[in-house]
């Protein structure tokens, strides 16, 4: 087998005396989407924070196409082509589309000032083909629906080529046709090779979704199970009691029975 | 899929005259504003406040408070607060003092009114605001102390500062071409104004039409011609009536004559020379550009702008957002000294109560000219039309002979009335900048 695109290994982190990470060993392979499941306060956020260089790790390794790689910030992770889609946080209200598309990596003029009608014309470009309903480019995205919203921040990800994408709950805060065209947006992306983490509550929307899914409790990893080989009962079991059916691999945290 | 998106996301749009032109309402809102001000007052004054004299005046009385403002918009937009700018300009203005009458002609020997002073004290009295502007940055930034308390301290350290240097004492006459910088002591006269206006109206007809080429060349929707032509127009007609009535304003007959002696000419018969603009506004308008261009068109000011509408998005993007914060307040303390050059050679000496109550008016100007102080939004014309609607507030009550307290009240309550009116303004355009 050729090496992951993402492994995840031993992760740690501690915020006073919890541990919100616990050890956790988790890996992704293109064109794969594995969902990251568990409880609030389950560590799932964390663990994927880590990866995208929000908070820095206390302990572990992460490599990327078998080869290890340094994450301390948002920067390097875009470095190794890692994106991130937040539920909530990651657009600044108060500026439009294209600015907030091109955050942190705005396109320059030959004069060394921000060039606002080459990236409003790429901005138009790219949501013309994720969402050719779009069409409010000069307001703030304030202003914006939960969807419209949503697509300014996955085109961000998918304009910059992103190798592997994390989705902290993307449809959350999204109305069902919108949720759609998300879904239809993941299964896109899968297609092209990119791999992505997905974080969910939505038991039903992981088995839609996913290939694999790792299952969180309390830091630690409860198991890993491939989403077609389990129900949803059993994920749910996985996530509330940290119980292991019997075809999953298990984890540190999986519960104790013998 | 369509070929040309842009065409086809194209919004329908009303063509209305003013939905046309694209003009900021707020913005003429305020011009409104500023108009009604100076015909009540100009009413009550039996025609003296819209002189060319009182015009002036209010030019470079205002020219201060505008330069520290447009920094205030920065400092609020990323969420901070700057109560030390008056006192930070005390003591810019003290070290440049002491520079111009201790350090150079006494402890360098190099005399009074030496060639070399005034870039000298321009320079010690810029770094200084630089170093104390960068410092509190780096305290509230990287150690995460609230501005408003770090900015509260500030407010009562400077002020000291500045009497602990100058040992309480006034410090003048300050050198000569130090005051130039002053208003009244240093124009630009009649030809010079009128080259600036040329310049000025050439910048903006170019800056007009650069930027339809280019949305033209990205075949984003364009506004019609003769709401471009009739926008030109404004902004000439504008520049050129700026320039008239400070040109206007005349020299009086014994000071010309004494500038012709002191060229060693004599004043021929009949001559009448206007003073122009005052070097003063010349900087403070150089700094409005200056400040816009950095707002609008540099990555620090798209930064600023998200780190106030979402400092985590900021974050997550990659943005140093405390290197910007140290940034932020180090253009705050230089914009404070530039400040402080207008203000001390305006009155011609540094004195201890230079700059009092500044930071309370520069917060003002910035407020009523519609910056949040929830962060985000702004402009920095804003700020300085605010400065100016507040100027003229106050020169117009006391030329009607209303008393100082009771101008402060009613400044005060103008104040609140502005950011109410601002507020019924969001809420009805829905959140709109």
């Amino acid at each position: 087998m050729t090496a992951p695109l993402v492994e995840m290994r031993d992760m740690v982190k501690s915020f006073g005396g919890i541990k919100a990470v616990d050890h956790v060993t988790i890996d992704l392979y293109p064109g794969e989407v594995v969902g990251v499941l568990g409880h609030n306060g389950a560590g799932k956020s964390v663990l994927m924070k880590m990866l995208s260089g929000a908070l820095q790790r206390d302990g572990g390794e992460i490599y990327i196409n078998g080869e290890k790689a340094t994450i301390n910030n948002p920067r390097d992770a875009r470095n190794y082509q890692i994106e991130t889609i937040y539920q909530y946080l990651a657009l600044a209200d108060n500026l439009d589309a294209a600015s907030n598309l091109f955050l942190g990596r705005e396109l320059m003029s030959p004069t060394g000032f921000v060039n606002d009608a080459q990236m409003e014309a790429e901005t138009r470009k790219i949501l013309a083909r994720l969402n050719p309903n779009f069409r409010r480019f000069h307001t703030p995205v304030a202003g914006l629906s939960g969807g419209q919203r949503q697509s300014v921040a996955i085109a961000r990800a998918v304009y910059f080529n992103a190798k592997i994408l994390i989705m902290d709950e993307p449809t959350a805060a999204l109305g069902v046709q919108e949720t759609r065209m998300v879904a239809e947006l993941i299964e896109q992306l899968k297609s092209e090779g990119i791999g992505i983490f997905l974080i969910d509550h939505d038991i039903h929307q992981v088995k839609m979704l996913c290939d694999r899914a790792n299952v969180m409790k309390n830091g630690q990893l409860v198991g890993t199970v491939k989403v077609d080989e389990v129900s949803e009962d059993d994920m749910l079991g996985m996530i509330i009691a940290g119980k292991c059916p019997p075809n999953a691999i298990p984890g540190p945290g999986a519960l104790q029975t013998a | 899929m369509t070929d040309t998106p842009t065409a086809a996301s194209a919004p329908p749009k009303p063509r209305t005259f003013f939905s046309a032109l694209e003009i900021d309402t707020r913005l003429l809102g305020m011009i409104g504003a500023f108009v009604v001000i100076c015909l009540i007052f100009n009413f009550l004054t039996d025609g003296r406040f819209m002189t060319p004299r009182n015009l002036f005046n209010l030019t470079i009385q205002t020219a201060s408070v505008a330069i520290m403002a447009t920094g205030m918009v920065f400092v609020i937009v990323t969420r901070n607060i700057d109560l030390s700018v008056g006192s930070l300009l005390a003591t810019c203005s003290a070290m440049m003092a002491m520079t111009q009458t201790w350090f150079m002609p006494d402890w360098l020997g190099l005399g009074l009114n030496n060639p070399a002073t005034m870039p000298v004290a321009v320079v010690v009295g810029i770094l200084t605001g630089l170093v104390i502007g960068a410092f509190q940055g780096w305290l509230i930034g990287y150690l995460t102390i609230p501005a408003f308390i770090v900015t509260l301290g500030g407010y009562l350290v400077w002020r000291n500062v500045a009497w602990h240097l100058t040992k309480g004492q006034t410090i003048g006459p300050l050198d000569e071409n130090f005051q130039l910088f002053g208003g009244i002591n240093g124009t630009l006269g009649e030809t010079w104004s009128w080259i600036f206006a040329a310049l000025a109206i050439a910048g903006a007809l170019y800056a007009l039409i650069q930027s339809r080429r280019t949305k033209v060349a990205h075949e984003f929707p364009v506004k019609p011609v003769w709401a471009e032509v009739l926008i030109g127009a404004i902004i000439a007609a504008t520049i050129v009536g700026f320039v008239a009535i400070l040109n206007a304003y005349e020299i009086p007959t014994a000071r010309l004559q004494r500038i012709y002696e002191a060229r060693g000419e004599v004043l021929p018969e009949g001559v009448i020379e206007g003073y122009g603009i005052p070097i003063s506004v010349l900087l403070l308008i150089l700094i409005v550009i200056a400040m816009t261009i950095i707002a609008r068109r540099t990555r620090l000011g798209r930064y600023i702008f998200a780190t106030g509408g979402n400092p985590e998005a900021a974050a997550l993007a990659g943005i140093n957002t405390r290197l910007l914060t140290v940034k932020v307040f180090a253009i705050m303390g230089m914009l404070c000294a530039v400040a402080a050059i207008v203000a001390s050679s305006r009155q011609t000496f540094h004195s201890n109560d230079i700059g009092t109550l500044d930071e309370l008016r520069v917060i003002a100007a910035a407020v009523i000219g519609g910056t949040a102080l929830a962060g985000g939004m702004g402009t920095i014309y804003g700020a300085v039309l605010g400065a100016l609607i507040m100027q003229s507030l106050q020169s117009g009550m006391a030329m009607v002979g209303v008393d100082a307290p009771y101008q402060n009240m009613v400044v005060g309550s103008v104040l609140v009335l502005a950011v109410f009116i601002d507020i019924l303004y969001r809420r009805r355009t829905g959140d709109r900048t």
